[in-house]
């Protein structure tokens, strides 16, 4: 059946889920259970697992929350690539069977849940906030930071990671590297060393640098076509060895960084803007 | 930082071995080509051309700076991929100096062939 | 934590881990030429090294190693090197950020830096290809 032309409910075709099961408590190895899913129109991986679990198995786990792709809790190993649950339907993976693994690379907990942890501590270890020297007006500030459109457009791409780790799943050198930093930590800190806004590089050079930060990826570039938000960690990747080649050879044009805004001189508040109604709930002395 | 300096190095080296191992490859093993246009030599394995080239001042520098350029590419290269397997800091750093000392002792060697055999020329006519 | 299953994919992920792009076995590739070329590098200092011997023990040792045996050997390390000098070449390129676009903002369809320089991939492996295919002419087509 077409499924433009279908209505809502109408069922479009029949898919077999082929999932990998594991439970600590009694399975020695996982194993893969097959389920017969209908297909609805726009329906996606995930509905598919919802649909399993209401239907079918309720013993069925795995992790989603947002189910529109910007919380990235559903990453999962389908039909031969990583990729989030919610964001793909089930009709344009143009296959009757649909095979869904836990996400490589990272222990399994239990069927489908992996245990995220080294993705946040390899996180954490990059420092991905900024870092000024001035930690008083960090702190408590007294002025916003100046920062141009073109100073932007250098780190807002790596800005939009929502931390799912489908690149580290991808990465040739995690899946062999445990100490290897991945994708998604060292774009995070390529984009904090190269906003404007930043005074940390030293403070993140430990990571990024060192015998397992940049110069372990070599360009499979699996990372930046499995990211589900554009955010090419590869870019990220390749031009942080750039500005450390360059530094190396003393070739490096280092930019200051961005100011802070005066604070404003004689402001006067406008009169023509009413003043807000009082609140209905008082609050709490 | 450290890293980064050898790194930038294997890059490099990178480039001057592509020049040059091109150039060697070239004449080992484009020879034939190399007769169609007409800048050949003949076979160069004999070893009266062998010893011709060893005798050449600039011979024996490239030479140096290729053995020199190829040993630090692929031995770093090799300790690059033994640092991905997941190994304990000790080891990576035994497998490091393995390498620098594996390194150091051909680039001796090596230096050494083509310096002597560079002065064999100036003994025998 | 109890019973974690690992799912670490090992070498196999340089290998086989999924549908991926060319590039990651196009890499592994380079390696596995690296290695050989090493391989090949270290006994060659050796070999190359007996000429310290004078010409008589140069001639014998080509002879030694002058059997088809020895001969197929040297041109697999030549399609080695042509395969791993001119993707290196590519690679550099890449690495040092030049053929791969700048950041920008991400809309959907997505642009990404290994979409940008797979036309670089596609000319640098057609380019080793006719690199290998003059090397094998001269190894055993043309008559020296």
């Amino acid at each position: 059946m077409n499924p433009v032309q279908a209505k809502d409910s109408e069922i479009i075709k029949t898919v077999i889920y082929e999932v990998l099961r594991y439970n600590p408590a009694g399975d020695r190895s996982p194993h893969i259970e097959r389920y017969s899913v209908p297909v609805t129109k726009g329906m996606t991986v995930l509905d598919g697992l919802l649909w399993i679990k209401e239907h079918k198995d309720p013993t069925l786990s795995w992790r989603s929350s947002c189910r529109m792709g910007v919380c990235g809790s559903c990453g999962m190993f389908i039909n031969g690539l990583p990729r989030l649950a919610c964001n793909n339907q089930i009709v344009h993976l143009h296959s009757d069977r649909i095979s869904i693994k836990p996400l490589p690379n990272f222990d399994i907990i239990r069927d489908l849940v992996p245990d995220l942890e080294t993705l946040f501590q390899k996180h954490r270890a990059v420092k991905p906030y900024l870092i000024r020297k001035d930690r008083g007006e960090q702190d408590h500030p007294t002025g916003e930071y100046f920062q141009s459109q073109q100073e932007l457009m250098n780190y807002i791409q790596f800005a939009y990671c929502i931390k799912c780790g489908l690149c580290l799943s991808a990465c040739p050198t995690v899946a062999t590297s445990k100490n290897y930093a991945g994708p998604q930590s060292l774009a995070q800190g390529w984009r904090y060393t190269s906003d404007s806004r930043d005074e940390g590089a030293a403070e993140r050079e430990a990571v990024l640098f060192s015998e397992h930060g940049v110069y372990r990826c070599h360009f499979a570039g699996a990372c930046s076509q499995v990211c589900p938000k554009g955010v090419d960690p590869a870019l990220a990747i390749q031009l942080a060895k750039r500005e450390a080649f360059f530094k190396t050879f003393g070739r490096h044009r280092s930019r200051p960084s961005a100011s802070v805004a005066p604070p404003v001189q004689n402001w006067v508040p406008r009169t023509d803007i009413p003043k807000a109604p009082e609140p209905t709930v008082k609050a709490k002395s | 930082m450290r890293e980064s300096k050898l790194w930038s190095w294997h890059i490099l080296s990178g480039v001057v071995i592509a020049v040059l191992l091109g150039i060697h490859m070239a004449i080992m093993h484009m020879d034939a080509v190399l007769e169609i246009l007409g800048i050949g030599s003949g076979d160069p394995i004999r070893s009266d051309a062998v010893f011709y080239r060893s005798r050449q001042l600039y011979f024996m520098i490239t030479y140096i700076i290729l053995l020199a350029a190829a040993l630090f590419h692929g031995l770093y290269g090799l300790r690059s991929m033994l640092c991905e397997l997941s190994l304990s800091r000790a080891l990576e750093k035994v497998i490091g100096t393995l390498c620098t000392a594996v390194g150091l002792v051909l680039f001796i060697y090596g230096s050494y062939v083509a310096m002597t055999v560079y002065r064999m020329g100036e003994v025998l006519p | 934590m109890q019973n974690r299953l690992s799912n670490r994919l090992g070498l196999w992920g340089w290998l086989a881990g999924g549908r991926y792009g060319p590039e990651r076995y196009v890499y592994a590739l380079h390696r596995l030429a690296g290695l050989g070329i090493l391989a090949y590098f270290l006994l060659h200092i050796f070999v190359t090294g007996t000429r310290i011997q004078g010409p008589e023990k140069w001639e014998s040792t080509m002879q030694f190693f002058g059997t088809p045996f020895f001969k197929i050997g040297e041109f697999l390390v030549f399609l080695a090197f042509a395969y791993h000098a001119i993707n290196g070449i590519r690679l550099i390129l890449v690495e040092l950020a030049l053929t791969i676009g700048k950041p920008g903002l991400p809309t959907y369809p997505y642009s990404y830096s290994t979409l940008r320089q797979r036309p670089l991939l596609i000319i640098a492996m057609l380019v080793a290809g006719i690199v290998m295919i003059i090397g094998g002419a001269d190894f055993f087509w043309l008559t020296k």
